[in-house]
C-alpha cells in the first residue's frame, strides 16, 4: 500500500514544489499539515452539515414528537404528504411568490443596472441608495414594513386617505392580493439593489467598442440591448436568476413577520409551513419529511440552474 | 442614413442638456424611495409614545424631541439591551471564528496537497445548494445532545458553518493570488507553515479577511429562522426575536414607536458598516460572478 502509492504522491509533491531539493519525506510530511489547517472546517461541517443533513433522512422514517419514544415507521411521512393538501398548497404558493417576485426584482433591477453602470456624477450616490436596502437584514426590513402597511399607525392606508384616494382606511393586510403585492413591493424595495450589482458587474464586462461600433451602424438602443447587451450578459443573467430563485423558494422571515401566513393561511410558503409542522406542532418526523421533500426539489433545480450557468449556449 | 442623421442632429444638441437634467432628475427621485422607508423609521422613533401610534406624517416629531421609544424597549422580555448583547456576542464570535477557520482553511486548500482535498472543498461548496431551512430539526436535536441547547454559543456554530461555503470560497482564492515566489523564499529562510501565514500572507490577503468578516457580521446579526427555533428562552433572545415578540404584541398592546426603535437599533450598525466597507462588500458579491 505504502510503496505503491509513494512514488505517485511523490510525483505531485514534487511538482508542487518545484523540484526543490529538500529531503523526501519532508515534504510528504509538510504538504499533510494542510489537512490540520482544514480540520477546523471540516469538523463543523460533518457536525452542524453532514450529520444533521443524513439524520434529517433518518428522521423523514419515524415518528418522532419532541418528548417521548420516536418510533420507525417506513413511509408513512412521505404516504402521508402525498395527501397534506395544505403542504402542496403552500408549495405552489412559494413557487407562485418565486415567479413573480423574481420577475418584479428584474424588472426594476435591469434599468437601475443600465443607469449606475457608467461613470457619470453622482454616481457613487445612486449606487448606495438603490444598494442600502440590501444591507438592511430581512427581519429589520420585514419589521419596518410591517409598520408603514398597518391600517392605523401605518404611512400607505393613512396616507392614501388623507390624500382623498380612498373614501376610508384600507387595511392592506385583510385579503390575499393587496397582502401578497405588499410583500412583492418590500422584497423588491430590498433586494433590487442586490440583483442591480451583479447585473451591473454583467454590463461593463461588455467591451464598449462593440456597442460604439453597432452605433456607427444605425443600430438603435432598444436593437443594442437585444443584439449585444442581452446575450453576451447570458452568465450573469443566470447567476442573478439563481441566486433571485434559490433565496425566494425559501422565504419566510417576511411572511413570518409581516403576515403570520394570513389572511386566512393564504401566504404560507413551504419553509413555513414546515416550521409549523416542526416547531409548532413538534411533529419532527414528520417535518423532516416535508424537509426532505423541499429538498429534493431544491437540489433538482439547483442543478438545472447550474446547467443553465455552464453551458450559456443552452445545449 | 443621411436622413437619420438629419433628424438626430438637432435632437441631440437639445438632448445634450435635457438628458442629464432628466437623467439626475429620475434618479435621485428614485434612490428617495429606496432611501425613504429607513429615512422615515429612524425619524419616527424620535416622537413622544403618543404621537409615535398615529400615522407617521409627517415623519418627523411634531410634538417634541423624545427618546421616550427607546426607553420603552428596554421593559419587553429580557430587555432590549439584554437582548442587544446576546446579538453583539453572536455576531462579534461569528465574524471572528469564520475569519480564523476560512483563513486556515483557504490557506490549507490553496497551498497543500493531501488525499481527498478536492473531495473536501466540493463538499464544502455544496453546502450552498441544500438550504439549512431543511436540516434545522436534526441541528436542534444535536445542540440539544452536545449540552449546547438554547445557548448562544450553539448558534455561534450554527452561524459560522453557514458562513463557511463563502468564506473558504473567497480565502481560497485570495491566497491564489498571491505568488508562490513570495513564501518560497521565506520557507528557505526556514520559516515554519504556520509562520508563513501569520508573517506573510495575512498582511495580503487581509481584504478578502475583511469581506469574509463582513458577510458573517450582516448575516448573524440580521438572521432570524435559525434565531426563532433554537432561542426558545427569553434571556437569550436576540434582537431580530426580540423584536418580533414585540410586534406580534406578545407583551401587550403592540407599541410601534418601540418596534421602529428596536427597527433602528438592528438597522444603524448594518447600514454603518456598510457605508464604510462597501468596496469590500461588492468584491465579495461580485466574487462568484467573475471568476
Amino acid at each position: 500500500m505504502t510503496l505503491a502509492t509513494q512514488p505517485s504522491s511523490m510525483q505531485k509533491a514534487d511538482a508542487a514544489v518545484a523540484a526543490k531539493a529538500a529531503p523526501r519525506r519532508g515534504i510528504d510530511r509538510r504538504q499533510w499539515i494542510g489537512m490540520l489547517y482544514i480540520a477546523p472546517a471540516m469538523i463543523l461541517v460533518v457536525v452542524f452539515f453532514l450529520g444533521p443533513l443524513v439524520m434529517t433522512a433518518w428522521m423523514s422514517l419515524h415518528n418522532w414528537p419532541l418528548l417521548g419514544q420516536h418510533s420507525f415507521i417506513g413511509l408513512a411521512n412521505y404516504v402521508a404528504i402525498g395527501k397534506d393538501v395544505r403542504f402542496w398548497n403552500a408549495l405552489m404558493f412559494t413557487g407562485y411568490y418565486t415567479v413573480i417576485v423574481t420577475i418584479a426584482i428584474f424588472l426594476v433591477a435591469f434599468p437601475l443596472a443600465l443607469f449606475v453602470e457608467r461613470p457619470r456624477p453622482l454616481i457613487g450616490l445612486y449606487r448606495t441608495a438603490f444598494f442600502m436596502p440590501v444591507a438592511v437584514g430581512f427581519a429589520s426590513a420585514s419589521l419596518l414594513w410591517a409598520w408603514l402597511l398597518n391600517v392605523d399607525s401605518g404611512l400607505f392606508s393613512p396616507a392614501a386617505y388623507q390624500l382623498g384616494l380612498t373614501e376610508k382606511k384600507i387595511n392592506l393586510l385583510a385579503t390575499f392580493n393587496p397582502a401578497f403585492w405588499s410583500v412583492i413591493v418590500m422584497v423588491v424595495w430590498k433586494a433590487s439593489g442586490f440583483t442591480m450589482i451583479i447585473l451591473m458587474t454583467g454590463l461593463q464586462s461588455i467591451p464598449t467598442e462593440l456597442l460604439e461600433a453597432a452605433k456607427i451602424d444605425g443600430a438603435n438602443a432598444w436593437h443594442r440591448f437585444r443584439s449585444i447587451t442581452l446575450p453576451l450578459m447570458r452568465r450573469t443573467i443566470a447567476l442573478a436568476l439563481i441566486l433571485s430563485v434559490a433565496g425566494s423558494i425559501l422565504a419566510f422571515d417576511q411572511f413570518y413577520i409581516i403576515l403570520r401566513g394570513g389572511p386566512r393561511n393564504q401566504t404560507l410558503t413551504a419553509v413555513y409551513w414546515i416550521f409549523n409542522q416542526s416547531f409548532v406542532s413538534f411533529k419532527l418526523g414528520y417535518g423532516a419529511a416535508l424537509s426532505m421533500v423541499l429538498l429534493v426539489i431544491l437540489v433538482v433545480l439547483s442543478l438545472i440552474q447550474l446547467r443553465l450557468l455552464r453551458n450559456p449556449e443552452g445545449t | 442614413m443621411m436622413a437619420a442623421t438629419d433628424v438626430a442632429t438637432p435632437r441631440r444638441d437639445g438632448a445634450s442638456l435635457l438628458k442629464p437634467i432628466l437623467g439626475h432628475g429620475g434618479g435621485l427621485v428614485i434612490a428617495g424611495i429606496f432611501v425613504a422607508p429607513i429615512v422615515w423609521a429612524v425619524l419616527s422613533t424620535f416622537k413622544p409614545s403618543v404621537e409615535a401610534r398615529q400615522p407617521p406624517l409627517p415623519p418627523w416629531p411634531t410634538t417634541g424631541f423624545s427618546t421616550q421609544n427607546y426607553a420603552t424597549l428596554d421593559s419587553f422580555g429580557a430587555g432590549v439591551w439584554h437582548s442587544a448583547q446576546n446579538s453583539i456576542y453572536v455576531t462579534l464570535s461569528t465574524v471572528v471564528l469564520s475569519v480564523v477557520i476560512s483563513l486556515l482553511a483557504g490557506y490549507g486548500f490553496s497551498r497543500f496537497r493531501f488525499p481527498f482535498k478536492d473531495l473536501c472543498f466540493v463538499l464544502i461548496l455544496s453546502t450552498i445548494m441544500i438550504p439549512f431551512q431543511s436540516i434545522l430539526t436534526p441541528i436542534f436535536l444535536i445542540l440539544t445532545l452536545l449540552g449546547l441547547q438554547n445557548s448562544l454559543t450553539g448558534l455561534v456554530f450554527v452561524y459560522v458553518t453557514l458562513q463557511l461555503p463563502f468564506s473558504i470560497f473567497m480565502m481560497r482564492n485570495a491566497f491564489d493570488a498571491v505568488p508562490k515566489e513570495i513564501e518560497e523564499a521565506a520557507r528557505i529562510d526556514g520559516a515554519r507553515s504556520f509562520a508563513l501565514l501569520t508573517r506573510i500572507m495575512l498582511p495580503l490577503v487581509w481584504p478578502g479577511a475583511v469581506t469574509v468578516a463582513l458577510f458573517a457580521f450582516l448575516n448573524s446579526w440580521n438572521e432570524f429562522l435559525a434565531a426563532l427555533v433554537l432561542m426558545t428562552d427569553q434571556a437569550k433572545f436576540t434582537l431580530p426575536i426580540l423584536m418580533t415578540a414585540v410586534q406580534s404584541g406578545r407583551f401587550g398592546a403592540v407599541d410601534w414607536g418601540a418596534v421602529q426603535a428596536g427597527v433602528t437599533v438592528m438597522m444603524i450598525p448594518c447600514l454603518i458598516l456598510f457605508l464604510l466597507l462597501q468596496r469590500f462588500y461588492i468584491r465579495g458579491l461580485t466574487a462568484g460572478a467573475v471568476k
